[in-house]
């Protein structure tokens, strides 16, 4: 319950933020909205002795429309994320996302980059990421660089993200428009993680499914970017075979661990469903031409 | 009569303003709640005062090798480290459990269940004490871990309990194995075996309790304070029997009862949690003798759920014999009782498997025979908890579950099975076959009441056509439906057979009129939100005829407050409850004398009109309650006392037996497993309503509970010990968005023995809650086969089931 | 690890202290500030018992050091009622509605009621259920907390409309 001693620094701005990582090294964490590292730090299961609060970094903030993509600042909560209208009109799936992470007291503390950089199986927007394309801005101390999302995690707290960087912005390709998008997620309780969940973004072309893009949170020690059961689904009219294909690709690639959810045959069974579900929502979605 | 301006109120007008027996009286503690100013243990803070935390242990079975405190003392703000041996001088190491057992306050030896107090640690704040937890080295030994009890009394089962292995007698009679605590039976073995024999029908099932924990949102915890100059202990701490607490504390410490003051302030929820003592308090206390300044220990979340009294771990298998058309010739039942490596269990002392012998349930079984055997496993130490009424929620739960598996033999409707067998209103009182005798119920009217609110008959046919599309592949959803009637026991209870380490179970209520006409009550029991406060100044107020609003009731101090057993069993409303009604008839027999003086005439000449004596046949000739109470302070009356007080200590004659009908239907959604509730009715009769606000409170809170009992919640044990559920991560608390609407209706069937008539209705949501959600679920699947599968029905075992049946594509 | 100087706006009064950087906002508000309102319930952050608002929003204090909540302004229960003492309308409206049994998850459950009406004047039962989704409580099944709160934001609205 109680965390072990640390120094504590706010830096004003991203290069003194660095310039701590750089100085303290291992010894030292980011924190951004605390709802995955305090909780840990008070189990003594992290114990930094360097904190770097990162909430008054001006250059982490904001949601900046470039036309062809949103630009998210890594400090951007889980409840700005819901209440952006121009991020509900553009990119819906993210505030259906949001509103599936946590409780409302996390949400106003949670931000998209804790929630994508720590490497955590459990979170969400992971998942979103990868079936969006998004691509993570970084900085360090030799200096800045984009990482797709779908190459970005290779295992539990294993990420791209070396030592002393920095997530700075998430950038994420506008869909088309009358794209159809969705994100199902099975829990035992608000605030629980996903048993499963899947996160399915795709577009139709007449009657035809021009494109699709299928990610799975908590089913491995990664969200898992199913790009067979994506490919599975361009060019047919989302029949049930078709679908049946998709959930099958999908389920393949799973590999959940068991705990109190269930065991690996229900939680892949689950996941399974999820995909299901996801499609039929994100079809019904698209063929509404929002 | 005077005219409209001025007139006096009417009858009516004045029972209103008493706000007594029957009214929604809005609560009087909700003043200092809703402004944060509630006074609870870990608000208090002392001069001096210094914090304890423990040392636990990370295995389920292991021998101590060596303890290292030296880091830990080293460090600044660490006062004292204790282990065993500190307490071994003072005889303290172990201490007494109401269950006849001892416990290891501080590990002797060995551990016997993760997260076991090892060490406790006392230091200026609780950021130290922390700190110098992670210092303390202990060396330990693994020993081969048991956490199955169906085998705790095989022949090579491990040995856990060493410092009582040559005991060939326990509290309960013989042990028969070194894992073995007590056999209880009750009923007769060969009339049920000879029923089940002969019947024309037989319905056997295993039926297990899983192990989950009471979980109030306010852990446990005390501030002791050891005065020297006086000699003088006071523990504040979150206590539902504060005087026993106070009793057992002074046998174990040798310091004179006089000398101990235990007081409970504001508890945040006990729900049978707080009732036993803690190696914390503990040692908390020998802290405070030893330091010389109060010493606060409060538990976390990870310790409470793992190391305090959890509920249930009851594996129970049933027999029901019957004819071919459903009526009950005998019913045997042999539970398997999982109580952990120390039976701490908080039962009435004659009781080691508290009254389960209500396990006949609602109905009229002629012959029955029960038996009970209580092992030791590596697990926390407890079992009767969490609104249990003392194993009324695990006997309710097997009867429910056998009469629904009973039906599904002779597949006839449950509730038409349950109306066959009910014991009919001419037979109250009613002696069971298991030695109850059931003060009064009418079953046929609250069956009847709650199959018409919910149109049962419309959802049977709704759920066949739901069977039939699901065959047809139309809907994944199956529908089911669950019926519950259970009959509890409550009110321990009369002081010939109930009694916690041989206090009788009586309580008691004194109450002082002061001159002005307002009084003060004070009871041995103590509130954790019942809202005692409030309702037992509705009692009185309808007694003696002052507004509830003039009654301050208090509880917890056990300097002040007369001597109860406290509040756990919804025993507060039949035994405390009873002795307010008493102790307020005794004031208004002394306030009708001192009327009868006042008005000049004699005390058979007055008669009580709510808040007044007046003279028969000349009501305009009275005196109120209020007069009298000035004119005990002022007048000399020949024969009378002055003051106006009395005391009543009540010893009931008999428990008392709430009963209800409750109706759950529920959608399974087989694909996932998920079950959404779509509708719970649940119909209570708790005798006499004292506040209806108050009893639909505590049934939206008991439903609530067992919704998570029985769709979620489980404190498991893997082979090595390592215990799940142990956070909020796991362990299932429902929220807003998982509880369902709960529709709440009553009868009302008075206690025959009980002044007010009442029964306590606290428990009752929890006891029949379970079996109406656990009975949907199997409902589901009836049709398919299924006669019984495993609680909690958390979304993967219903798949699971769903799998085993073939449903799951 | 030495302790830092924090300055902070609580309950509308400015306060000074020294504290370990470490020292989780509950505690400080609990044991530093004597604001023994919002409570410790859980070790996990699920609870929501330690709810308060802090730059305007709700947040689990348990879950925050009081050197992020520096400078910043926090009120918790004790700060809920009006200047002038009258007792806000959701305090009014839990005890008229039998929101509340033992009090402990009380506290955290008006000041985040508190909040969600900031954000929502007119909630539906389920935004209410989904918006109190992260307060706990053991004793009420939370029904008469909906209660309580869609009646303070129907009074609160109604109070709106006669000032207008």
């Amino acid at each position: 319950m109680i965390p072990a001693a640390f120094d504590y620094h706010r830096p004003a701005s991203l290069d003194d933020a660095l310039k701590l990582l750089a100085q303290h090294g291992d010894e030292a964490r980011v924190v951004a909205g605390g709802h995955s590292l305090i909780p840990m730090m008070k189990l003594r299961l992290a114990a930094p002795s360097h904190l770097v609060d990162l909430q008054d970094i001006a250059a982490l903030k904001g949601i900046k429309d470039s036309g062809g993509a949103v630009e998210i600042g890594a400090m951007t909560s889980q409840r700005d994320i819901i209440q952006s209208a121009a991020l509900a009109s553009a990119i819906p799936l993210l505030k259906e996302t949001a509103e599936q992470i946590a409780d409302p007291q996390v949400r106003y503390c949670g931000t998209l980059g804790g929630n994508v950089a720590n490497g955590d199986p459990g979170n969400d927007m992971p998942a979103v990421m990868m079936a969006l394309d998004a691509v993570y801005l970084v900085k360090g101390p030799g200096g800045a660089r984009e990482i797709k999302a779908r190459g970005f995690y290779h295992g539990a707290y294993a990420t791209e993200l070396k030592d002393g960087e920095i997530l700075t912005a998430i950038r994420i390709p506008k869909p088309p428009h009358s794209h159809g998008s969705a994100y199902v997620k099975q829990k035992r309780k608000i605030g629980d993680y996903a048993t499963a969940a899947a996160a399915v973004v795709l577009t139709m072309s007449g009657g035809t499914c021009a494109s699709a893009a299928i990610a799975l949170t908590n089913v491995g020690d990664t969200a898992l970017y199913a790009e067979a059961a994506g490919a599975a689904l361009a060019g047919t009219s989302l029949d049930a075979a078709a679908v049946a294909k998709a959930v099958e690709a999908a389920t393949g690639i799973a590999q959940p661990a068991k705990d109190a959810r269930g065991p690996v045959d229900f939680r892949k069974s689950v996941a399974g469903v999820m995909v299901w579900r996801a499609v039929e929502i994100a079809g019904r979605r698209a063929r509404a031409g929002r | 009569m005077s005219p409209a301006e001025g007139s006096s109120p009417t009858t009516a007008e004045r029972t209103a303003k008493l706000e007594g027996l029957g009214c929604k009286r809005k609560r009087v503690e909700d003043a200092r709640f809703t402004q944060g100013k509630g006074k609870y243990v870990d608000d208090m803070k002392l001069p001096g005062m210094v914090f304890g935390d423990f040392v636990r242990s990370p295995y389920g079975h292991a021998r101590i090798r060596k303890i290292d405190k030296s880091k830990a003392l080293a460090l600044p703000g660490v006062k004292a480290v204790l282990t065993a041996d500190d307490l071994k001088p003072l005889n303290l190491h172990y201490m007494p459990t109401l269950a006849g057992d001892v416990q290891a306050v501080l590990a002797v030896d060995k551990v016997l269940f993760q997260n076991q107090e090892v060490a406790f640690v006392v230091a200026t704040d609780r950021y130290v004490a922390a700190d110098a937890v992670e210092l303390i080295e202990v060396e330990y030994e693994e020993l081969p871990v048991l956490t199955d009890p169906l085998k705790a009394m095989d022949a090579n089962a491990p040995l856990l309990r060493e410092d009582i292995k040559d005991k060939k007698e326990g509290a309960h009679g013989a042990r028969r194995h070194h894992n073995h605590i007590f056999t209880w039976e009750v009923g007769d073995k060969a009339a049920a075996d000879k029923a089940l024999s002969s019947a024309e029908v037989v319905a056997k099932e295993f039926i297990s309790y899983q192990r989950v924990h009471p979980c109030p949102l306010e852990t446990c915890g005390c501030v002791a304070s050891m005065d020297k100059i006086n000699s003088h202990l006071t523990v504040w701490g979150t206590f539902q029997a504060p005087h026993a607490v106070r009793t057992v504390a002074s046998l174990i410490s040798g310091i004179p009862e006089h000398k101990i003051r235990i007081v409970s302030p504001d508890i945040g929820g006990g729900f049978g949690n707080k009732v036993g003592v803690y190696p914390g308090y503990i040692c908390s206390i020998v802290a405070s003798i030893v330091l010389g300044v109060p010493v606060k220990w409060i538990e976390d979340r990870i310790e409470n759920l793992t190391a305090t009294a959890f509920a249930r771990d009851y594996h129970m298998t049933g027999e029901i014999a019957a004819t071919k058309d459903g009526r009950i010739t005998g019913l045997k039942c042999h539970v398997i009782a999982d109580h952990g490596a120390f039976d701490a269990c908080a039962d009435p002392t004659k009781f080691p498997a508290g009254f389960f012998n209500i396990c006949t349930g609602s109905y009229d079984i002629p012959t029955a025979f029960l038996s009970v055997d209580g092992v030791y496993t590596n697990k926390a130490p407890g079992g009767v908890a969490y609104r249990c009424s003392f194993r009324v929620t695990e006997a309710s739960y097997f009867i429910e579950r056998m009469m629904d598996v009973l039906a599904r033999k002779l597949n006839m409707d449950p509730a038409e099975v349950r109306r066959k067998n009910f014991i009919r209103q001419a037979q109250f009182p009613y002696k069971s076959a298991l030695g109850w005798e059931y003060d009064s119920g009418d079953y046929d009217t609250a069956l009847d009441k709650a199959l018409a609110a919910v149109n049962y008959k419309g959802l049977r046919e709704e759920q066949e056509q739901n069977r039939a599309d699901f065959a047809a592949g139309k809907t994944r959803s199956l529908m089911g439906i669950g019926v519950a009637f259970f009959t509890e026991i409550v009110g321990a209870g009369p002081v010939k057979n109930c009694d916690i380490l041989g206090l009788g179970m009586f309580d008691s209520c004194e109450i002082r009129i002061h001159p002005t006409g307002s009084a003060i009550a004070r009871l041995g029991t103590i509130s954790q939100g019942q809202g005692h406060a409030t309702t037992f100044a509705q009692i009185l107020a309808t007694e003696i005829g002052l507004p509830a609003s003039d009654i301050t009731v208090e509880e917890g101090d056990t300097d002040t407050a007369p001597y109860g057993l406290g509040t756990y069993g919804s025993r507060s409303t039949p035994v405390a409850g009873a002795a307010t009604a008493m102790a307020g008839r005794k004031i208004r027999a002394k306030a009708q004398m001192i009327a009868a003086y006042l008005l000049e005439v004699h005390d058979s000449d007055l008669e009580w009109d709510v808040d007044r004596f007046q003279v028969k046949g000349a009501p305009d000739r009275f005196k109120t309650m209020k007069e009298i109470a000035f004119a005990a302070y002022n007048k000399a009356i020949p024969g009378i006392e002055p003051g106006l007080e009395a005391v009543s200590y009540y010893d009931p004659p008999n428990m008392t037996y709430p009963f209800g009908a409750y109706i759950c239907v529920a959608d399974v959604d087989v694909d996932t497993g998920v079950t959404a509730i779509r509708r719970f009715y649940a119909l209570d009769d708790c005798g006499t309503r004292i506040n209806p606000m108050i009893i639909e409170g505590q049934v939206h809170g008991g439903l609530t509970e067992a919704l998570a009992i029985a769709m979620g919640q489980e404190i498991a044990y893997d082979d090595l010990g390592n215990v799940t559920g142990s956070s909020f991560l796991d362990y299932f608390l429902p929220t807003a968005v998982e509880t369902p609407v709960w529709e709440t209706d009553y009868t009302v069937t008075p206690s025959p023995h009980h002044p007010i008539g009442a029964k306590g209705v606290g428990e009752s949501p929890n006891v029949g809650g379970v079996s109406a959600f656990s009975n949907a679920v199997c409902d589901a699947f009836a049709h398919l086969g299924l006669t019984h599968t495993q609680m909690p029905h958390d979304h993967w075992r219903v798949w699971k089931t769903a799998q085993k049946l073939g449903l799951v594509k | 690890m030495s302790k830092m100087h924090v300055k902070m706006t609580v309950n509308g009064g400015e306060v000074e202290a020294l504290a370990e950087p470490r020292t989780l906002l509950i505690h400080f508000l609990r044991e530093q500030l004597s604001l023994t309102g919002p409570h410790v319930g859980c070790d996990t952050s699920h609870c929501g018992a330690c709810t308060v608002d802090l730059n305007g929003k709700s947040v689990k204090s348990c879950t925050v050091f009081v050197a992020q909540a520096n400078g910043g302004a926090v009120t918790t229960i004790e700060g809920i009622a009006h200047a002038d003492g009258t007792l806000h309308v959701l305090q009014e409206m839990f005890r008229e509605h039998h929101g509340l049994q033992c009090g402990f998850c009380t506290p955290g459950m008006i000041t985040r009621a508190y909040r969600l009406l900031q954000e929502n004047p007119n909630p539906s039962e389920t935004e209410i259920r989904h918006g109190i989704a992260g307060n706990l409580c053991r004793c009420t099944g939370y029904q008469n907390i909906v209660k309580a709160i869609r009646a303070a934001a129907d009074q609160l609205s109604g109070k709106k409309e006669a000032a207008e």
